[in-house]
């Protein structure tokens, strides 16, 4: 069965321990993290949590309305994925000695990535962009040996009104 | 007013009306237990920390204002995360003060340290570590506030003693400011509209009365509502009193060791009105079977609850008194312009059921004594308005059962969480929120056992509760699923009628001991106990040990299943 992932962007009070409140909120109701970003906002009185999650659109109410009740919890909202732009970052490093290293800075070049650091028998790239072009890459990089590889989950925010561009289908993964 | 964080946190206690609290001083909470001395507040001390939790949580159970609970760090600390967790289940109203080793050894693990914000915050409503003195009169008011408001809950405030020997200036916050919790009190009128008119089209509705109805002292609301429409009323092991046994309308307690009437009223219905209950699997049994052809007009304060195990047709978020007194409202408004469905079939076919399948026992002249029969004479010899409490297990479900509750906040006893050892420093409690009124408390010896010595405190205390030991000798509850569902083999569940001897041991605790085994012996004593003012006392009624809980839900099984009796646990159990 394909599986839903839904955006939450969550706006709580900056103040040390939301971040376990939420986690274990979580973990006690049995609700599965896809990926979790937190972030300062442009009010430091306010973090964003973006939490990604999987389940079908019952699941997702429960998990928002369980949210909800935390009390530095101040603000939720479902991100669909037509209706807001999202970005993620990863990091990561493939075996490359000098026989390959051209093909991955060319694939490199191919997704926009960065060469941040290369070494003898490696090479760290950056990348930025949907997840799921995150994806592809990482499909494209594994036949060369990934040794590390990390991600830093999705951020993400509304669309705003005025823009027009083509809505995007996120494709559904089995995790 | 320069004051230190100890004054500040009793004087906060004040400000909140507090008048007594339960606890246990100790190393970490040393600092606010001198200024205790000078205030109005009076505390109680308890022979161990759940059992001031609990006794917090009868209180509040009893008068409907907020249970204070106040112990220091680590041990005793995690010894209250029980009765949290209790009150979190059942929505109980409390504030927990826990001492703190000091915020500059945070994290070192210091004498007695331990992370109680932490191990606590899955069973509280929420809770706040103090890292300045001068917030505490602001925490302490937004403690008080989100423990009564919305869905009432447990908050736990933690202290570090540094903290609480730290000066600050005193001021009492005229508001408070919680952007992030805004219960939704009033419903929709839209919903409200929608949930009166599936109640003008019912032929078979049943109103589902949950804890909530308590919660939001709707007791009287709930009368209206069912007067208004006709419309037969369970209440749930919370609502018990919430509506008057003696009532016409009253169908009595549903679910797994509910009775039939009440049971197969909701299975048959084609619209359940819950009101302030949660659909708990204990009432719904195997859900996907539970009231086929209900719709479900759901009334509840805290939003999580509609749609969170049965999705209901007509959700309404709000506060269950308001909420019902304006469906009243429209109906009596609805009522005026139109014909109504005629419920008296539907009244007449409940009726036959409670005659066909009403509960039974039978007690013979002589011993063995049936619980149900000590539970009954307790009842028909006790004050109208007496507060039962209960413990866990079999007891419980009798005293559920055959008690007739006339009177909301009436019983007190632990449903979600099912705490054993409730009872006793849960009547303590009760006892000590409302002196005026007899307090019993229907116990299991398996369950006595468990916070027994807080009769100690009750007797140190001059807080003259009762106790009815209901002692089978066994853990009752646990027996009867291994006879049932176990083949018959009883895996470590003998615990003596006669270690320890409860009558010996009451009177070794101050308190005053009686022991009945034969039937005719019950009256007697009970009026005895009647007639003691001074001290408390403990009655061990040795009861039949065969005696099982019936009907009976087995779980697992939808309530189409129910089993009636002795004579059907073969067929109707497998």
């Amino acid at each position: 069965m394909p599986i839903d992932h839904h955006i939450l962007s969550v706006l709580v009070e900056n103040k040390f321990g939301v971040l376990t409140r939420v986690s274990s909120l979580f973990s006690r109701r049995g609700y599965n993290i896809y990926s979790l970003a937190v972030s300062p906002t442009e009010d430091d009185r306010y973090s964003r949590m973006t939490i990604v999650v999987d389940g079908d659109a019952a699941l997702v109410e429960q998990i928002t309305k369980q949210l909800n009740k935390l009390i530095p919890v101040i603000k939720i909202s479902e991100l669909a994925d037509a209706d807001a732009v999202e970005r993620e970052l990863m990091l990561v490093t493939i075996k490359g000695g000098a026989d390959t290293r051209s093909q991955v800075t060319e694939l490199a070049s191919i997704f926009e990535a960065k060469i941040l650091d290369v070494g003898f028998e490696a090479v760290t790239l950056m990348v930025a962009g949907q997840p799921d072009k995150l994806d592809a890459m990482t499909d494209l990089l594994k036949p060369f040996g990934i040794v590390e590889l990390q991600r830093t989950g999705r951020i993400a925010l509304p669309k705003l009104s005025r823009q027009s561009s083509k809505l995007r289908v996120v494709k559904n993964r089995t995790a | 007013m320069k004051l230190t964080g100890a004054q500040a946190l009793i004087r906060s206690l004040e400000m909140e009306g507090t008048e007594v609290m339960f606890g246990l001083p100790g190393g970490a909470i040393l600092p606010v237990y001198d200024p205790l001395i000078d205030s109005s507040i009076r505390h109680i001390l308890v022979r161990h920390e759940q059992g001031a939790g609990h006794m917090a949580e009868g209180y509040a159970h009893a008068t409907g204002r907020p249970g204070v609970a106040m112990v220091t760090s680590g041990p005793a600390a995690t010894n209250i995360v029980t009765p949290l967790a209790d009150a979190y289940m059942d929505s109980i109203p409390l504030v927990v003060i826990t001492g703190q080793v000091p915020y500059s050894v945070i994290g070192t693990d210091a004498f007695q340290e331990c992370d109680t914000v932490g191990i606590t915050m899955p069973v509280t409503k929420h809770n706040w570590l103090i890292t300045d003195a001068q917030d505490i009169p602001r925490i302490v008011r937004e403690a008080f506030h989100v423990a009564t408001t919305g869905r009432p809950g447990p908050v736990l405030v933690d202290v570090p003693k540094d903290i609480a020997n730290q000066m600050m200036d005193w001021e009492w916050p005229e508001t408070v400011d919680l952007p992030g919790y805004k219960p939704n009190l009033k419903g929709h009128p839209k919903q409200i509209k929608d949930a009166a008119r599936l109640i003008g089209e019912a032929h078979r509705p049943v109103i589902y009365a949950g804890g909530g109805i308590l919660k939001a002292r709707a007791a009287e609301a709930l009368r209206e509502l069912a007067e208004t429409t006709g419309i037969p009323v369970v209440t749930t092991l919370m609502a018990r009193g919430a509506f008057p046994d003696s009532h016409e309308l009253a169908l009595g307690m549903p679910g797994m060791h509910g009775n039939y009437t009440a049971i197969t009223a909701m299975q048959r219905s084609d619209l359940l009105i819950a009101l302030g209950a949660r659909f708990d699997d204990r009432v719904t049994g195997k859900l996907d079977g539970f009231a086929p052809d209900a719709k479900i007009i759901h009334v509840d304060v805290d939003p999580a609850e509609l749609g969170k195990v049965r999705r209901p047709d007509v959700p309404i978020v709000g506060d269950c008194r308001n909420v019902i007194e304006r469906i009243t409202t429209a109906v009596k408004a609805d009522q005026a312009k139109r014909e109504w469905p005629d419920l008296s079939e539907w009244r007449a076919t409940l009726k036959g059921w409670q005659t066909e399948h009403p509960l039974h026992y039978d007690q013979s002249d002589e011993a063995p004594l049936k619980p149900q029969y000590v539970i009954e004479q307790l009842r028909a010899n006790t004050p109208d308005d007496t507060i039962l409490a209960s413990g866990v297990g079999q007891h419980q479900m009798w005293a559920s059962q055959h008690w007739r509750f006339e009177h909301p906040y009436s019983w007190v006893n632990s449903g979600g969480l099912g705490t054993m050892g409730f009872s006793v420093p849960a009547a303590i409690g009760a006892k000590v929120g409302c002196p005026d009124k007899t307090v019993w408390a229907v116990d299991g010896d398996g369950c006595f056992q468990m916070t027994a010595q807080e009769m100690v405190t009750a007797a140190a205390e001059k807080i003259p509760v009762k106790v009815a030991i209901l002692n089978n000798a066994y853990l009752g509850m646990v027996r009867q699923w291994q006879e049932l569902f176990y083949e018959e083999r009883y895996s470590e569940v003998y615990l003596s009628p006669d270690l320890p001897d409860y009558v010996k041991w009451a009177e070794a605790m101050g308190c005053v001991g009686f022991r009945v085994e034969d039937p005719s012996d019950v009256v007697p004593v009970i009026e005895k106990a009647n007639a003691i003012d001074d001290r408390p006392v403990v009655i061990d009624f040795r009861t039949d040990y065969r005696e099982k809980v019936y009907p009976m839900v087995p779980a697992g099984m939808t309530n189409d299943d129910v089993i009636l009796g002795p004579e059907t646990d073969r067929a109707g159990g497998r």
